[in-house]
């Protein structure tokens, strides 16, 4: 046996073959990170006047205060609650056709043109830009805020439903049709049953969505939690703040275990 | 025999399931329209018949846009970027310890540490950003910073969440392997877990950039800095021309923000 | 030399895995584990390098006592144990150079292995050993890129890239097809033979066990009832550690692969075990 000579260095390959692609990236995100931290401007005195603000509010959290400010914090909660069921309904109710449309598979191309467009539109616009157009419309109040919710619901819903319908098994829907069903028939008994689970799924997962949702928008006056706690803000009652917070937090834990447990017991 | 009692027995439950099945509906339908009540309670119903003339108004006031704004948009567009892009990075930096602490199999402490990350993440995730942003401005001032730091905190929830369930998805054999040769926990860590994990770190990276590209367009309504801001200061004086231009730049944003992260994320995969 | 005492394991869920297990194995001596699925073959091998706790009994490598090590001495012993796996267990991602030197890392720093900075000498001696399993041109693909029979190379170059002094073997070939199966056996063997390494392979073909090993251990529910060499299997052994079957096809014949069985035997048991040792190695890293 000849003994061969082996080398006594070994580097991993990189990741970017070549060279100058590399270099290029790496010295582009140095250069792209350095001129933005220099181009954020911090106030170190705000900044340094501010933690004062900031330990009052870990204390709002230690001792928050439910109290003094439980009327408005119940009329907001009642507002978000019931502002997030009807939006996700009638969202729901509303994306179930556009969703339907929106599939290549069964819709005509024109209806799938406009219901695509329908979609793009809703999932385009962040619901804050969306509520301060409602609230421009329709005036203050949980109205404004059902519309915007109900409203981002159609995307987000009608796109996955659309998806969720290209994917089904093609099969089936053939052995259908090929019974001499009605379009309508194909829809009751090839799809419905294959996508049902999934849109109560989903459904479900956008109920607990539009609660987060519904907290943001009344801070443009589209009513609901959010309307509180920016109040609780303006008047520096921190300890009222983190009251709201913390029920925010529980409702959406108590909202993530139940959706959790409905999506196992209809599965 | 047998068949006619199996028969039985199936009609029975069908129809107990059917009836549960409609109540439940009825439950749902009975709700709704509680909750719609409830809510439309102070509804001035005159605003919402007089709503399609106020579109109109709007409409009609917002065209055209007024296009000589856009300089003006730069800078904040410039800031948007920033926030959204040194906010995920910041995030990542917190967020990827919370995730080792959360996951079952890489926890030092199933019954003590994993809680509380889980609670780190539930807490980050319930806030939404602009809610962040609303007690970030408070805390620290208006400006650039509290948008980065609010963006950082509402990204360390999502991104802990999914690493975390990346990390209790590994496959063990590998850890076991490396274990066998005598390796420390860290380079453990190292060799077995982090290869398995990069590629999805990759992908929730890109996937939560895009997101915050969204968010960080509005965060200036409360004053963190932004295109929000510009938006603030325009409907603040009416000046629905202006809205359209930033309404339209947003959009541009988004739309080549998501293009960007699909790409990004096809090259991973 | 290997020496186990009275080695017993009780898993948490109260599953007896191994009960009073003693044996010798000599330098230079491969030995074949045989059993049914379940019969505590790997919770055996992983007792003796405490990727699973044994609950009572000794494990001697040389003079060293390894079941009374602490956590950092553990980690110097492992270094001495080499272990190949059955799903070949490579880090998928890494290439098989990374591979390969990760046998190296109980010898150096984190930051050293962070950076992939090995000393010259492991470097040559992982060329050295992917050139001798047949592996040179594959230096820089990544682990995920090559056959069965390649990934099995590489496991072995990475637990000889330990300068083990002994190798734990747990179903080499159970992912293999016969002909590669053989091939990676026959390279097993030859190793230990070139460097005098003492060896336990768990093996579930009968056939393949009796071509390549010189000493055979029968273990049934956890106790050993067979030990000796390979040509003393006879139906009568084979029953006692199997249970009844027509064993006649077995012995004669060497291309017989032992699957068939493998599925009648005792599955149940085997569904515990790998539970149970699934939550071991999650203890295990904790």
């Amino acid at each position: 046996m000849t003994a061969k000579a082996h080398p006594r260095t070994w580097s991993r390959p990189p990741l970017i073959q070549r060279t100058w692609l590399r270099w290029s990236l790496y010295g582009g995100a140095l250069i792209y990170l350095a001129l933005a931290t220099a181009s954020v401007e911090v106030n170190w005195l705000r900044v340094w006047e501010g933690l004062d603000r900031g330990l009052r509010f870990v204390q709002g959290f230690l001792v928050p205060d439910f109290t003094s400010r439980w009327g408005d914090i119940l009329q907001g909660m009642e507002e978000s609650l019931t502002m997030t069921v009807t939006a996700t309904v009638v969202g729901v109710l509303i994306s179930v056709p556009i969703g339907i449309g929106a599939a290549r598979n069964i819709a005509p191309l024109p209806i799938y043109a406009v219901c695509r467009a329908i979609v793009a539109l809703s999932r385009s616009f962040q619901e804050i830009i969306v509520a301060i157009l409602f609230v421009a419309m329709f005036g203050f109040g949980p109205f404004a805020g059902f519309l915007t919710l109900s409203f981002a619901t159609i995307g987000f819903l009608a796109k996955l439903l659309a998806e969720d319908i290209e994917d089904i098994d093609e099969s089936q829907v053939e052995a259908i049709r090929a019974t001499g069903a009605g379009w309508w028939q194909v829809v009751a008994y090839g799809i419905q049953p294959q996508v049902m689970p999934r849109l109560i799924g989903l459904s479900l997962y956008r109920l607990d969505i539009n609660f987060r949702e519904s907290a943001v928008i009344g801070i443009v006056g589209a009513g609901g939690i959010g309307a509180t706690l920016n109040t609780a803000m303006d008047r520096y009652e921190y300890d009222s703040a983190a009251a709201i917070l913390i029920l925010i937090i529980l409702i959406v834990m108590a909202a993530e275990y139940l959706s959790g447990f409905v999506r196992k017991w209809v599965q | 025999m047998a068949t006619q009692t199996f028969q039985r027995t199936w009609r029975r439950r069908s129809t107990r399931r059917e009836l549960a099945l409609w109540f439940g509906w009825l439950l749902l339908v009975a709700l709704f329209v509680f909750c719609w009540q409830v809510m439309t309670e102070n509804t001035i119903w005159m605003f919402v018949t007089d709503a399609p003339r106020q579109a109109a108004d709007i409409g009609s006031r917002m065209f055209p846009p007024r296009w000589e704004y856009i300089p003006a948009l730069l800078e904040p567009l410039w800031d948007t970027l920033n926030i959204a892009t040194l906010g995920t990075l910041l995030a990542l930096f917190m967020a990827v310890p919370v995730a080792f602490l959360a996951a079952r199999n890489t926890t030092p402490s199933v019954r003590f540490v994993r809680p509380v990350a889980l609670l780190i993440i539930v807490a980050s995730r319930s806030i939404n950003s602009l809610i962040w942003a609303l007690l970030l401005v408070a805390v620290i001032g208006p400006g650039v910073l509290a948008g980065i730091v609010a963006i950082a905190f509402r990204s360390i929830g999502f991104v802990a969440k999914l690493l975390y369930e990346a990390i209790e998805e590994i496959d063990e054999s590998q850890v076991e392997a490396i274990s066998a040769t005598g390796a420390s926990k860290a380079q453990v860590m190292d060799y077995a877990v982090a290869p398995q994990i990069l590629p999805a770190f990759a992908g929730i990276t890109v996937f939560r950039w895009d997101i915050n590209i969204r968010e960080s367009t509005v965060l200036g309504l409360v004053g963190a800095g932004g295109l929000g801001l510009r938006l603030q200061e325009s409907l603040n004086v009416l000046a629905w021309p202006q809205v359209t231009v930033i309404f339209i730049l947003i959009l541009i944003t988004v739309l080549v923000s998501e293009w960007v992260s699909a790409k990004v994320r096809h090259a991973i995969i | 030399m290997l020496r186990l005492n009275d080695l017993s394991k009780v898993y948490a869920t109260g599953d007896r895995a191994l009960t009073d297990v003693s044996l010798t194995v000599e330098p230079g001596q491969v030995v074949g584990l045989i059993g049914p699925s379940g019969a505590g073959k790997s919770t055996l091998i992983r007792c003796i390098n405490r990727l699973v706790e044994p609950t009572s009994g000794q494990v001697f490598l040389g003079d060293m006592e390894i079941t009374g090590l602490g956590r950092g001495a553990l980690r110097q012993a492992r270094r001495r144990i080499g272990m190949i796996f059955q799903e070949y267990a490579l880090v998928e991602r890494l290439t098989v150079m990374e591979n390969v030197l990760s046998g190296r890392l109980g010898y150096v720093g984190f930051w050293r292995s962070f950076f992939r900075k090995f000393p010259p000498e492991a470097v040559e001696n992982a060329f050295r050993l992917l050139d001798r399993v047949g592996l040179s041109d594959h230096v820089n693909k990544r682990a995920d890129a090559l056959s069965g029979g390649q990934r099995q190379r590489v496991g072995i170059a990475r637990a000889l890239e330990q300068d083990p002094d002994l190798l734990l073997i747990d179903e080499p070939t159970a992912s293999l097809d016969p002909k590669t199966s053989r091939q990676i056996m026959r390279l097993i063997v030859e190793i230990c033979d070139e460097r005098g390494l003492p060896a336990i392979i768990n093996i579930h073909d009968v056939a393949l066990a009796q071509q390549f090993v010189q000493r055979v251990i029968g273990l049934q529910a956890g106790r050993i009832v067979f030990d000796g060499r390979p040509d003393a299997l006879t139906p009568d052994v084979l029953t006692q550690i199997y249970g009844e079957e027509d064993w006649s096809a077995t012995i004669r014949k060497a291309d017989e692969d032992g699957d068939e069985a493998e599925d009648e035997l005792g599955n149940e048991g085997d569904h515990h075990g790998a539970a149970s040792v699934d939550r071991e190695r999650l203890a295990g890293l904790t």
